[in-house]
């Protein structure tokens, strides 16, 4: 069907773009720990050489029931529904953060289970909907 | 369906054609910015930033498709050497690159008031940001190598790399953790977003992707222009 130059054309290509393919998977492989933007409490928790000195990310759900203030300091716990982890941070937050909703927090680890802040981003999810039906859905529940 | 894009096609395209599309195009675009501003609601939590999506989506999409054209179009062009698939590929880059830098821009002015920061280095907005630059690359191998099938060779090479960036961004939020949410809209699921908001959203999209047709034919016919006066200068 095709003449033999097409054929050869066709094959390097094939070659070339496989190999592409294999060293841009390995470098992402390789930087995995760069490319991830934040950990979860389980991952800090199951992670033995986590680092106390460097600033990392730490992300999931604002517990319910779990923001205090005390003068200046905000007190929050971060949950992935399985481990958890309390965070304290002196600072504004987006307009966005409130219980129950997806946050990432950056600064360092006190130690596994105390995290101390120095910056706030809210994470939006992917649910997008009217208030109406936002309040009918948790009349539903 | 393939043969519509040979060059006397397009070439003889007449312009009520263009003015029709034009014309399509505009009405579809009011109705959708009528829509996405006025009568669709605010999100329960976003407020009204939620209507910059209406506009990042759509063009985050287009980018996207153009990249996966031009991908495929160099890989075409150099396996079977067709003659008009380099002016193709080559007269769909700007738009895809301008609507790579709408889908930026608009991303941070809603990043800004949602997540508190303008730009993150997450998977998905470097990814997207790569994206940009394969396609500047792109243009660039286009305007400053003058000999034409050096620059078709570069830049095929250029969009077939940059083809392996596609699902890196498309899947960025399912792979690694990012701060960008996840996918509204699957091909497997329901869609999360509520359907008085994905309606104006596919109209955006539809009037969008009407406009890179449109902006591609024009500049199709000057590139195939160009290319024809370029050889007959050549030949005398």
């Amino acid at each position: 069907m095709f003449t033999k130059r097409v054929k050869s054309r066709i094959f390097f290509l094939s070659f070339f773009f496989i190999l592409a393919i294999l060293v841009i998977f390995y470098t992402l492989k390789s930087l995995e720990d760069n490319v991830v933007y934040f950990l979860s409490p389980t991952e800090i928790y199951n992670q033995s050489d986590i680092s106390f000195t460097k600033k990392i990310r730490v992300g999931g759900l604002v517990k319910e029931g779990s923001i205090n203030r005390e003068k200046n300091i905000l007190n929050f716990v971060i949950t992935d529904l399985k481990n958890e982890i309390l965070v304290s941070y002196n600072g504004l937050v987006p307009n966005l953060f409130s219980e129950g909703k997806g946050v990432v927090a950056e600064g360092k680890l006190k130690d596994r289970k105390y995290f101390i802040a120095d910056k706030i981003l809210a994470k939006h999810d992917e649910n997008y909907m009217p208030p109406e039906v936002s309040k009918a859905l948790e009349k539903a529940n | 369906m393939f043969k519509n894009f040979f060059p006397n096609k397009i070439l003889s395209i007449n312009s009520k054609f263009i003015n029709g599309l034009i014309i399509f195009m505009i009405a579809i675009i009011l109705i959708g910015l009528a829509y996405s501003l006025f009568i669709s609601p605010e999100d329960y939590i976003q407020g009204d930033s939620v209507r910059i999506m209406y506009v990042h989506v759509p063009s985050s999409f287009i980018a996207l498709g153009i990249f996966a054209c031009i991908g495929t179009g160099s890989i075409l062009s150099l396996i079977f050497k067709i003659k008009f698939m380099p002016l193709i590929t080559k007269s769909l880059a700007p738009i895809g690159t301008i609507f790579t830098l709408i889908s930026i821009v608009t991303g941070s002015l809603w990043g800004k008031p949602t997540w508190g920061i303008w730009w993150v280095w997450d998977a998905r907005l470097t990814s997207m940001l790569v994206l940009l630059l394969f396609y500047l690359a792109y243009l660039l191998t286009w305007k400053f190598i003058k000999n034409f099938e050096k620059a078709n060779k570069i830049s095929s090479i250029i969009g077939i790399v940059g083809l392996i960036n596609l699902p890196i961004i498309k899947y960025s939020v399912n792979w690694w953790s990012t701060l960008h949410q996840p996918s509204s809209i699957t091909l497997t699921s329901a869609p999360t977003i509520h359907h008085t908001m994905l309606v104006p959203l596919l109209i955006m999209l539809t009037g969008m992707i009407v406009y890179s047709l449109l902006i591609f034919l024009m500049k199709y016919k000057t590139e195939l222009i160009k290319h024809k006066l370029n050889k007959d200068k050549n030949n005398r």
